[in-house]
């Protein structure tokens, strides 16, 4: 959760009305690029994480892999997913993938989201949780693509990554970029890192002695793209990486039915209260017969 | 199953019988025993604990003022479930008490034909073949069964999402705010025709009795197999008894006036 004094709001969820103040400045899109091809897997920017947000190092669980924990935890956004797979020739390839927060440009956890002002997303790219409107509906956790919100059962908030929000807001690069020993982290405009992403993607493809022919930028356009940019060695796999998806979704249900359908349902709900009240102006009581002395009854 | 349930079912109300008792008063009848008003007014009160902290959820924008009731916008939603929950425990127990009543019958097919006339109002006295429970309540019942069970479901696969799925969750959501919407629609009604829409139903449910002439009215065949007389012939006794008082009060007024 950020200043907001520095970072513009763009959308905030389940928010009727403008978004206050929304126009008034043009701000850059920021963006992470993460080249997994030169990623080594020395956690450095998972300990930054957790530094900086000072969470407590939780305890986890070991599967047989390098990787530190399964999945992403409310107090543990950043986690290098490692991921053993073949290659056609029956080689080996170790993929190492910073797995966080992806901060959608159509973020499905804000459309998902029922309470006003839970998630904001700023317009420089960021997608926020601000934990004080948060009512621990767990909506966002089936809205996102990528499995990144998590439950914190204590205090029953959702949290996420903030693309330390409060560090760019500052006007700083967020802590997981400060700590790459290998520069495979970049952080600056989205343009910026999509030209780096992209001159990167033809280096690897056109390389004379390791050539990689479908190396390729993963910015998902059926979110509208993201704010977390990866270089792949294999554009045409994303899944391998830990289970990237190739085409990222939010499920219909959440735009069509919140959108839609809620509204109307409910006004439609609401009428049945209507409809009995004008049932009785319009027809009295039905009473035990026989009435009382009925003295005469007039057709208006 | 059915008769280990009726057995079941029996021993309750006697069980409940010993816990209180429904007087009867000259010119009532009988009508819900204090099992059934418990099991009623139980889940009536869970009904609108989970309706209540339900509406916060799906629309805090129109309803968060609702959240401080249940302590809090998170409170509200980790009590919601336990409301579901307990309510469908209870009416499950509402279902097998009320199995052999509602069972649907030729009357009702015809009932809901003549809905039209039901709703219009004019027509004072039920039909003849209308029994224990009209179409319309069973209607209610069963949809009640049908709904809650959708909310049983789907609730259940909201309420650990960890363990089912984002698409699963993302389909139950829908469903359950549409079988909620249905009940809460269903709501309106029943509360309207138990208390102002038909005066004397109430009493049904609170004090366990109704009066004769509401039994005749509303449900004549109920109230020949309880009490073994023509629900018609007794009603048109009664119109002919009123006028007959109504003609000797007039007499009397006109007695009084004449001796002035």
């Amino acid at each position: 959760m950020a200043t907001e004094q520095t970072l513009q709001i763009k959308e905030i969820s389940a928010h009727r009305g403008p978004v206050p103040g929304s126009g008034a400045v043009r701000e850059l899109e920021v963006a992470k690029l993460v080249d997994v091809t030169t990623c080594i897997g020395c956690k450095a920017c998972e300990v930054a994480c957790v530094e900086w947000n000072d969470h407590p190092f939780r305890e986890t669980v070991f599967d047989n892999t390098y990787q530190t924990m399964p999945t992403t935890e409310w107090n543990y956004y950043n986690l290098i997913k490692f991921s053993e797979t073949q290659r056609d020739d029956g080689s080996l390839m170790w993929l190492m993938r910073k797995d966080q927060c992806m901060h959608c440009a159509d973020p499905g956890c804000l459309r998902a989201c029922p309470s006003d002002g839970a998630i904001v997303q700023y317009t420089n790219g960021i997608v926020d949780f601000n934990q004080e409107n948060c009512i621990g509906c767990q909506y966002c956790i089936s809205g996102c693509p990528f499995n990144i919100p998590k439950f914190n059962q204590t205090t029953k908030k959702v949290h996420k990554c903030t693309l330390c929000s409060d560090r760019v807001g500052a006007g700083l690069e967020p802590a997981c970029i400060k700590a790459c020993p290998t520069g495979c982290l970049h952080f600056g405009t989205k343009q910026d890192m999509l030209q780096i992403a992209n001159a990167r993607a033809s280096q690897l493809r056109d390389d004379a002695l390791f050539p990689l022919p479908n190396a390729g930028v993963y910015d998902p356009q059926s979110i509208g793209g993201t704010h977390v940019i990866y270089v792949l060695h294999d554009i045409t796999k994303p899944e391998a990486y830990g289970g990237l998806p190739a085409n990222p979704r939010i499920p219909p249900s959440y735009v069509i039915w919140k959108y839609l359908a809620k509204p109307i349902g409910l006004f439609i709900a609401l009428m049945g209260l209507l409809a009995v009240f004008f049932h009785y102006i319009f027809t009295g009581p039905r009473l035990s017969q026989p009435e009382p002395t009925v003295e005469r009854e007039e057709q208006l | 199953m059915t008769a280990s349930v009726r057995r079941f079912d029996e021993k309750a109300r006697r069980g409940f019988g010993k816990l209180g008792h429904t007087t009867i008063h000259e010119g009532e009848l009988f009508r819900h025993p204090v099992y059934t008003r418990f099991l009623h007014w139980t889940s009536a009160i869970l009904f609108f604990l989970a309706l209540l902290s339900g509406l916060a959820i799906y629309s805090p924008w129109l309803f968060h003022w609702l959240t401080p009731l249940f302590g809090g916008g998170p409170t509200t939603r980790v009590l919601h479930p336990w409301f579901g929950l307990f309510f469908v425990i209870i009416y499950a127990f509402q279902f097998f008490n009320w199995l052999s009543l509602m069972r649907w019958t030729a009357a009702d097919s015809k009932w809901i034909r003549r809905l039209k006339i039901y709703i219009g109002g004019k027509e004072r006295l039920e039909p003849e073949y209308v029994g224990f429970f009209n179409g319309g309540q069973k209607l209610q019942f069963w949809e009640i069964i049908g709904g809650g069970l959708v909310l049983f479901i789907t609730g259940f696969l909201m309420w650990f999402p960890e363990i089912f799925g984002r698409i699963a969750v993302a389909i139950s959501y829908v469903l359950h705010d549409i079988s909620a919407l249905i009940m809460l629609f269903g709501i309106w009604i029943h509360i309207y025709l138990s208390t102002v829409g038909e005066p004397g139903t109430l009493e049904a449910m609170t004090r366990g009795t109704v009066t004769r002439g509401w039994a005749w009215t509303h449900h004549p065949a109920w109230y020949s197999e309880a009490t073994g007389r023509d629900p018609r012939a007794d009603h048109q006794r009664a119109v002919d008894q009123q006028k007959k008082e109504k003609e000797r009060e007039d007499r009397d007024s006109d007695l009084i006036a004449e001796s002035r």
